[in-house]
């Protein structure tokens, strides 16, 4: 017992990732903490998507199953286990297998290297920025595997337009991208990293989020992302690949059930993967607001109140809402569960002012609270715009932020050397 | 693989004409089960990549036969008939009808049912609008625009379930006047309704107007010039939008539109967008027409002396209306029978849906999705 006290307390202390520390068991404690996490994520996305969406477009959204709602996920993903699995007689078996499983594959690999803390990240590879572009933008291939092999026009046109939109606007993120890794080599040795917690660290050593460094052009690498990684992502005004009213549903018509679900997952976790490769280059990552500037103490632990703080008001919302329900018996169980609920994320508010753990968490606490901002943005687009046409589409990918983005990076680094040269020699 | 009972065009079956499906050329059916086919409407596109080469409307899945009906019908039991045409557009249908056979009758409303008539219809066409404007924006891909006209045809919506009982399919007019007297606090409501919804146009164009996406998506998208519109019969805000200024409520007034002060919009390019901008003024007309008759409303009788058994002389009329899509024309030929002889309706989704080829060739499939949209086409009406 008490070895593997000493056990756990010698990797509390540790200062590498599991990963990069060689710890196999530590890595794959990991490994399933990470995407235990993400797939509650993506449940709680579900849910804040139809309500947030609902709440913009003047109506109520899911208030059946569960308080407001709240279990209506679950009762999705069961619906989805529990439905026939179609495939079409005329489509290519294997392949209309594999297509959802590579987009799966590709949207949770990535996890590998997000660095949710300077330990907390399953690894950290030295060229950890390289392997989420790569790897995320795999699941492409996926796709276009679902619409061929689906072996039916909307498919195909669908899973055309995808390939298309992910291969030009790759090009334009892969510049922004850039921008953002030369403004890490700004440093006395004047080499810079690729390593995901290299980034967030360069940021933290240069006092100032890579989006606001040299403004604006850490700005306008910024958007050039925002806007590149929608339509990586297929989602509005992009979402082009599943135009509901051109497409029926475009790659993923066909598809049925849990092969459906699988599909939905990917989107939404290469959501919160691409936003993760946003936070990490420009907001800071894991990094609180004002490391540098109201660092020490009193400022410590004021930042550390944070994430208890959050759940307490999460709690308190739930709690308010407990008491407007309904007095009717019918609503008994629902209220007893929201107020559960309220207790629930209380308990786990109270324990977060615990000082060994807020130390602990407070970083992934930034991080997450930082892509839940982007999530936000999502489904905000989505109730705003309509959608591109495809023509109009490729158009701004190429002959917009594909300039925009060459330059950035020519200005980025032509303002890097002058200033490493003048007022630095 | 060729089913010899299809007997649709050679787009289709690609069989008769070898030379039609080269290799690079898609044929992708559309509808009738499609969500942005407004219905049961099938489009078969033949398309090069994204490009549409041509394209066929197939229609008749919602087919019912009402004109046959009509011929088994006294003039009276196939009045409600009219209404399931275009059934968001009700009441417009209901008016064309009983104007028509008015006419026949040579019977004429009295003022009171004929100012109650026009705040009807016109609330019928910012309704109608309404429908449009969320469908054709949810096609485009903003879906928040649909909810936000859904709220508001709702309180046209309750007006009409407090004067006639029904909310879709109205039944609101009769031959020869109204049925009902209007409502305890019907002025009331019509004026409130008018001082609330005011805003809510400015609040659909504030999404939509300036909207870089949506002016993009509109802007040259299924340009159809005047002398095109003519030509294929096309009317309404279509004919409108491509410059032509020609409203049957100014051109051929009929019930007591003479009364009243407003304007045509017309619009220029004769596309999608210049379509939007001109149901938008539309509703804005209609709102001011509605102001105009509910001040002016005069009090009186609501029928007109009609026999209660009809049997019109023998002869023909056709009479028209404009209706929220156009020009919606009555033909009835009476034998001096209590049954129409012949009754034939000019239903304008109809007639416009016939330049949905000439509008789309060329351009690319998300567009055909707008252009359906943007020529307003109600099924119901079309296949009849």
């Amino acid at each position: 017992m008490g070895a593997i006290i000493q056990y756990i307390e010698s990797y509390l202390s540790s200062d590498k990732t599991p990963g990069a520390a060689g710890n196999m068991f530590w890595a794959l404690v990991y490994i399933m903490l990470v995407f235990g996490g993400l797939s509650v994520a993506v449940i709680a996305m579900n849910w804040l998507e139809r309500k947030i969406l609902a709440h913009m477009q003047v109506r109520l959204g899911p208030m059946r199953v569960g308080p407001h709602g709240l279990l209506q996920p679950i009762a999705d993903a069961i619906k989805l286990l529990l439905k026939e699995d179609i495939m079409p007689a005329e489509a290519d078996g294997f392949v209309f297998w594999m297509a959802p499983l590579i987009v799966v594959l590709a949207a949770f690999t990535v996890f590998v290297v997000v660095p949710f803390g300077p330990t907390h990240a399953i690894t950290d590879m030295n060229i950890g920025i390289l392997f989420m572009l790569g790897v995320s933008s795999l699941s492409v291939l996926g796709i276009v595997m679902a619409g061929w092999a689906s072996n039916s026009h909307y498919p195909l046109i669908g899973a055309l337009r995808s390939s298309a939109q992910m291969v030009s606007y790759e090009v334009a993120m892969g510049l922004a991208v850039v921008s953002a890794i030369l403004m890490t080599s700004l440093n006395a040795t004047g080499t810079g990293t690729l390593s995901m917690i290299g980034i967030v660290q360069a940021q933290m050593a240069q006092h100032e989020w890579f989006i606001f460094k040299f403004f604006p052009l850490g700005l306008v690498a910024f958007f050039i992302f925002a806007v590149a990684m929608v339509a990586e992502t297929n989602r509005a005004p992009f979402d082009l690949a599943e135009a509901e009213s051109e497409l029926t549903a475009g790659f993923h018509t066909e598809y049925s059930g849990f092969r459906w679900s699988l599909f939905f997952l990917a989107e939404y976790s290469a959501m919160i993967a691409v936003s993760s490769i946003a936070v990490t280059l420009w907001l800071g990552g894991w990094l609180r607001p004002f490391p540098n500037m109201l660092s020490g103490t009193p400022w410590d632990q004021i930042f550390s109140l944070f994430p208890g703080v959050t759940f307490l008001f999460f709690a308190a919302i739930c709690f308010y809402n407990t008491v407007r329900m309904p007095k009717h018996p019918l609503f008994r169980i629902q209220t007893i569960g929201l107020a559960g609920f309220g207790v629930v994320l209380g308990l786990i508010g109270l324990v977060l002012f615990v000082p060994a753990v807020s130390v602990r968490v407070q970083d992934i606490f930034w991080f997450s609270a930082k892509v839940a901002g982007f999530m936000y943005m999502y489904i905000w687009y989505r109730g705003t715009f309509p959608r591109y046409r495809f023509d109009q589409l490729m158009q701004m990918g190429w002959k917009v932020l594909l300039p925009m983005g060459l330059g950035v990076l020519i200005l980025t680094a032509s303002v890097a050397l002058l200033q490493q040269k003048l007022w630095h020699p | 693989m060729t089913d010899p009972n299809t007997t649709l065009s050679p787009l289709e079956l690609g069989s008769h004409d070898k030379t039609f499906l080269d290799a690079n050329e898609l044929i992708i059916n559309m509808g009738p089960q499609h969500p942005a086919t407004h219905g049961v409407l099938r489009v078969i596109l033949r398309l090069d990549g994204e490009k549409v080469l041509g394209l066929e409307c197939v229609i008749g899945y919602l087919h019912r036969g009402v004109e046959k009906i009509g011929e088994h019908r006294t003039y009276t039991m196939f009045n409600p008939y009219v209404d399931r045409m275009d059934y968001v557009a009700a009441v417009s249908n209901g008016l064309g009808y009983c104007e028509t056979v008015e006419k026949l009758l040579n019977v004429e409303a009295p003022p009171r049912a004929q100012h109650v008539r026009v705040i009807l219809t016109e609330l019928n066409r910012i309704a109608s609008h309404q429908l449009w404007l969320g469908t054709h924006a949810l096609d485009i891909g903003a879906i928040t625009p649909l909810f936000y006209t859904f709220r508001d045809r709702e309180e046209i919506l309750k007006i009409y379930e407090k004067y006639c009982g029904a909310r879709l399919t109205t039944h609101a007019f009769r031959i020869g006047g109204l049925q009902y007297e209007t409502y305890t606090g019907f002025e009331k409501e019509v004026k409130n309704f008018l001082t609330f919804f005011r805003p809510k146009i400015d609040e659909y164009e504030e999404l939509l107007t300036t909207n870089r996406i949506w002016v993009e998506r509109t802007k040259n998208v299924g340009k159809i010039s005047a002398e095109d519109c003519i030509a294929l019969g096309v009317t309404g805000p279509v004919l409108r939008a491509s410059g032509v200024k020609w409203d049957l409520r100014k051109a051929q007034p009929y019930a007591n539109y003479k009364n009243f002060d407003f304007e045509i919009p017309i619009g220029e390019n004769g596309d999608t967008y210049d379509r939007y901008l001109v149901r938008m003024a539309e509703m804005r007309q209609s709102v001011r027409i509605i102001q105009q008759a509910v001040d002016a409303l005069p009090e009186g009788p609501i029928m007109a002396k009609v026999p209660k058994v009809m049997k019109p002389a023998a002869g023909e009329v056709y009479h028209s209306i404009e209706a929220p899509k156009g020009e919606l024309g009555y033909f009835i030929v009476s034998d001096g029978s209590t049954q129409p002889y012949r009754l034939r309706v000019r239903p304008p989704s109809f007639v416009n849906l016939q330049a949905l080829d000439a509008m789309c060739r060329g351009q690319l499939v998300a567009d055909v999705i707008a252009v359906i949209g943007t020529l307003d086409i109600v099924l119901g009406e079309v296949d009849r």
